[in-house]
C-alpha cells in the first residue's frame, strides 16, 4: 500500500529526500541577545554535570541544562512581543503543531550581507519572487546572510553602539505579513530584526508586525545555504513550556535531493 | 641578599616537594595576635590592670595576676639580644629552608621575645617588628631592619612568610572588572611575570588598551559560570598560576522585598558559585605547588565589598551573596592552608564601577584596590579594608554592630 507518508519514508530511505540540520550547538559560549543592564537579561547556556561514569554515577552520564527562553537556535512564539500578547493560542505550549511542518522560501543575502547594516528590503524580495514565484501564504521566509558561519565576537558584532547585524527592514516586515501572509521569518543571526533594529519604526519591526500577524520567529538558524530557494520543508517544533515565549529547538528542513 | 632571580624552567625528573608547614598549633588566647597579624596591625597583650604588655598571649598578667588582658597597639621598635642560625633544624619545614636565623629581642615595649630576624640583625642592633602570619597562618614575630619602609624582600625568610608578586604568575578572574586595568598596571610594576586577565563572554567587545602592550600580559577566555571554561583554563594553566585575584562581581540594587530574585541568583553565581568552579578547578593545583620554590603558589585574593558584613538593606541580594561569598572563602582558606597558600579579603566600600554611580564619594577606585590587593601580597596579609567607608564601617562594627545594622538602613 503506497500513500504519501509511505513515499516519503521511501524518499528518505533512497535518499532523494535529504534531512538537513539548520541548528546551531547549544554551548555555553553561545552568544544571546544582548540589552542594556538595567533590563533583565536572558540566562546563558549552562550544561552542568551530574555525573560521568563517576563516584556520582558510575555507569550514567548526565547534565543538568539551563538556558533563557531565547538562547541558541530558538523560536519566537506571537506572545513573545506585545503585539501578539492577546492572539489565541500565541505560546509554544499552545500553537498549532500544523505549524511546526511548513515550506520555505530562501532569499539568498548573503553576498549584501558582508555589510552588517544590510536591510531587506521590498524590493529585494520582489526581486526574488520575479525568479522563484510568488512567496506562499503560511510559508516560512528565511533571510540567508552565511552570518551563522562566523564564530564569537564577529557573529555577534557588537560595537559601542549596540549589534550591528542584517536583518528585515520595517516595510518588508509589514509587506512579508499582510501581503503574504508568511508563517513566520527566520535568520542567522541573533534575532529576527536587524542588530539595529531597534532604531527602525517601529522598532524591532520583525518582532513587531510578525508576533503581531499571529507569526513566528526562527533565529540563530544555520546552513541555509544548503536550502534551495524553494521546496524545503521546515521542522521547528519548540519546546512545550507552559505559557512559553519561545525555546531553543533542533530545526531540521526536508529538501529534494539535487540532481 | 641578592634580589630574587625569576625562577628557572623545572627540571621534569624532579618530583615538586610537597608542602611542609612550620609547626601550627597555638592556644585560644594566640589567637588574638593572628587577628592582628592578619590585618597587619602590631597589637600586643596588655594588661588592664597595671599596663604591662607582655608576650605571648597569656590566661593572666604575669605582673599583678589581672585576668583582664587587652590587645593594644604597641610600639614596633625592638633591640636584638642575641641571634643565632639554625643549620641543621630538627624540624623538616625549616630543615627544608636552612639555615634559619633567629633572634632573641627586648621589645621597646617591655616584653623579651624569640623572633625571625633579618640577615643583617645582630646582637646589640635595633630592629622593627612585625606581626605576621607564617605558613602555618600563626602569628610569628619578624624583626626587620628598623627605618621605616626598608624593603624586607629580599630576605628568603621573610619571602616565606608572604606572598609577593615577583616573578609570580598571576590571574586576574574578571577582565571587565573596574579594577581590572590598574591591577594589571600594579603587578606588572611589582614584578609579576605573567598577568592572565581570564574575560567571560569572550564574544562581548573588549578594550584591552594598552593592557596587553605590557610585559607578561595577555587575555584568555575564562568564564567563571562555564564548568567547562573553567575547566578548560586549569588544564592550560593550573601549574601556571601562583596568585588568583578573584574580581568577579555582579551588583544589583534591590530591597529584600522589592530586589530582583533573578538578579540576586545572577550575583550568587557571580561571587560565591563561580569562585566556588573556579577554585575547585585551579586550587589544589595550588595548594600541591605551595612550596614549589620562592615563587611557588602563594595567594587567593579576593575583591569583595564590606557589605559583606555589614549588609545594605538597598543592596540586600548583593550583601547577601558577598556574605555567602566571604562565608566560603573561609573554608576554601582553610582548605588552601595545607600548601600553606594564603587568602585575602580585600573588603571595598562603594566602589567605581557603574553599579555605584550615584552613591555619594569617597568611592573605591581601581587604584585603590590594586595597591592594596599588592600590599596585602607583599604583607601576607588575610583581611584588608579598602578605602574610608570600609574601613569606617570596620571601626563601627568593632564598636557595636547592632548600631552598624540599624545605620545601614540610611545607605
Amino acid at each position: 500500500m503506497t500513500n504519501s507518508l509511505t513515499l516519503l519514508v521511501s524518499a528518505l530511505g533512497s535518499g532523494a529526500v535529504e534531512v538537513v540540520d539548520l541548528t546551531q550547538t547549544l554551548r555555553e559560549d553561545s552568544p544571546t541577545i544582548v540589552l542594556p543592564p538595567e533590563f533583565g537579561a536572558s540566562a546563558p547556556v549552562r550544561i552542568e554535570r551530574i555525573s560521568r561514569y563517576d563516584a556520582n554515577g558510575p555507569a550514567w552520564y548526565w547534565n543538568n541544562l539551563s538556558f533563557g527562553e531565547h538562547t541558541g537556535t530558538h523560536f519566537d512564539a506571537p506572545v513573545h512581543w506585545f503585539t501578539g500578547r492577546d492572539l489565541p493560542l500565541n505560546t509554544v505550549d499552545t500553537l498549532p503543531v500544523a505549524d511546526m511542518i511548513a515550506p520555505a522560501c530562501v532569499i539568498d543575502c548573503s553576498a549584501e550581507s558582508a555589510d552588517p547594516d544590510f536591510l531587506l528590503t521590498i524590493a529585494h524580495v520582489e526581486a526574488w519572487e520575479a525568479k522563484h514565484g510568488r512567496i506562499p501564504a503560511r510559508s516560512w521566509v528565511l533571510m540567508r546572510t552565511d552570518w551563522s558561519k562566523r564564530q564569537g565576537a564577529a557573529y555577534a558584532n557588537l560595537r559601542d553602539d549596540g549589534a550591528h547585524t542584517p536583518g528585515p527592514d520595517a516595510a518588508v516586515m509589514r509587506w512579508l505579513v499582510d501581503e503574504r501572509g508568511i508563517l513566520g521569518f527566520g535568520t542567522e543571526t541573533i534575532g529576527t530584526d536587524a542588530g539595529q533594529g531597534g532604531h527602525l519604526t517601529p522598532p524591532y519591526p520583525a518582532h513587531h508586525y510578525l508576533h503581531g500577524a499571529g507569526s513566528y520567529g526562527l533565529q540563530c538558524l544555520a546552513a541555509l545555504d544548503r536550502l534551495p530557494p524553494t521546496g524545503a520543508v521546515i521542522l521547528a517544533a519548540p519546546l512545550k513550556v507552559h505559557e512559553g515565549s519561545g525555546s531553543p529547538l533542533r530545526v531540521l528542513a526536508l529538501i529534494p535531493k539535487e540532481g | 641578599m641578592a634580589p630574587l632571580q625569576p625562577p628557572r624552567r623545572k627540571d621534569p625528573l624532579k618530583r615538586t616537594p610537597l608542602p611542609l608547614l612550620p609547626p601550627g598549633q597555638r592556644s585560644r588566647a594566640a589567637h588574638h595576635l593572628t587577628a592582628a597579624a592578619a590585618e597587619g596591625r602590631f597589637a600586643l597583650p596588655r594588661c588592664a590592670a597595671c599596663g604591662t604588655f607582655h608576650f605571648p598571649v597569656r590566661e593572666a598578667c604575669p605582673d599583678c595576676l589581672s585576668a583582664r588582658i587587652e590587645m593594644v597597639e604597641a610600639p614596633e621598635g625592638a633591640t636584638v639580644l642575641s641571634q643565632t642560625t639554625a643549620e641543621v633544624p630538627a624540624d623538616n619545614y625549616f630543615r627544608e629552608r636552612a639555615p634559619w636565623r633567629v633572634g632573641l629581642v627586648k621589645m621597646d615595649a617591655g616584653p623579651t621575645a624569640l623572633v625571625h630576624l633579618h640577615p643583617e640583625g645582630i646582637a646589640g642592633s635595633r630592629v622593627r617588628l612585625v606581626l605576621m602570619l607564617d605558613r602555618a597562618e600563626q602569628a610569628v614575630l619578624y624583626a626587620g631592619p628598623e627605618q621605616k619602609g626598608a624593603d624586607p624582600m629580599t630576605d628568603p625568610q621573610w619571602r616565606e612568610m608572604t606572598a609577593d608578586p615577583l616573578h609570580r604568575r598571576v590571574l586576574i578572574t574578571d577582565a571587565r572588572s573596574f579594577a581590572a586595568p590598574a591591577l594589571v598596571k600594579a603587578l606588572v610594576e611589582a614584578g609579576a611575570r605573567e598577568v592572565r586577565l581570564g574575560l567571560p563572554e569572550a564574544w562581548k567587545p573588549f578594550a584591552a588598551g594598552k593592557l596587553t602592550a605590557l610585559p607578561g600580559v595577555s587575555v584568555v577566555p575564562l568564564d567563571l559560570g562555564s564548568e567547562r571554561s573553567v575547566a578548560d583554563h586549569a588544564r592550560d594553566y593550573g601549574g601556571k598560576t601562583e596568585i588568583v585575584i578573584n574580581t568577579a562581581d555582579h551588583m544589583r540594587p534591590g530591597g529584600a522585598l522589592g530586589g530582583s530574585i533573578t538578579a540576586t541568583r545572577d550575583a550568587m553565581e557571580a561571587v560565591v558559585f563561580g569562585p566556588m568552579r573556579l577554585a575547585q578547578a585551579l586550587a589544589p593545583a595550588m595548594i600541591g605547588r605551595g612550596a614549589d620554590g620562592p615563587t611557588g603558589a602563594a595567594a587567593w585574593v579576593n575583591l569583595l565589598s564590606v557589605h559583606a558584613l555589614a549588609p545594605s538593606p538597598a543592596l540586600a541580594g548583593w550583601s547577601a551573596a558577598q556574605a555567602a561569598a566571604l562565608a566560603w572563602s573561609h573554608s576554601l582558606r582553610a582548605d588552601l592552608a595545607q600548601g600553606g597558600v594564603k587568602l585575602l579579603n580585600l573588603f571595598c566600600g562603594p566602589t567605581d564601577s557603574d553599579w555605584f554611580q550615584t552613591w555619594p564619594q569617597p568611592r573605591v577606585g581601581g587604584s585603590a584596590v590594586a595597591t592594596a590587593a599588592v600590599s596585602g601580597l607583599k604583607r601576607g596579609l588575610e583581611e584588608m579594608f579598602v578605602g574610608d567607608v570600609a574601613k569606617d564601617i570596620q571601626a563601627r562594627l568593632a564598636a557595636n554592630p547592632k548600631a552598624v545594622e540599624r545605620e545601614m538602613r540610611q545607605g
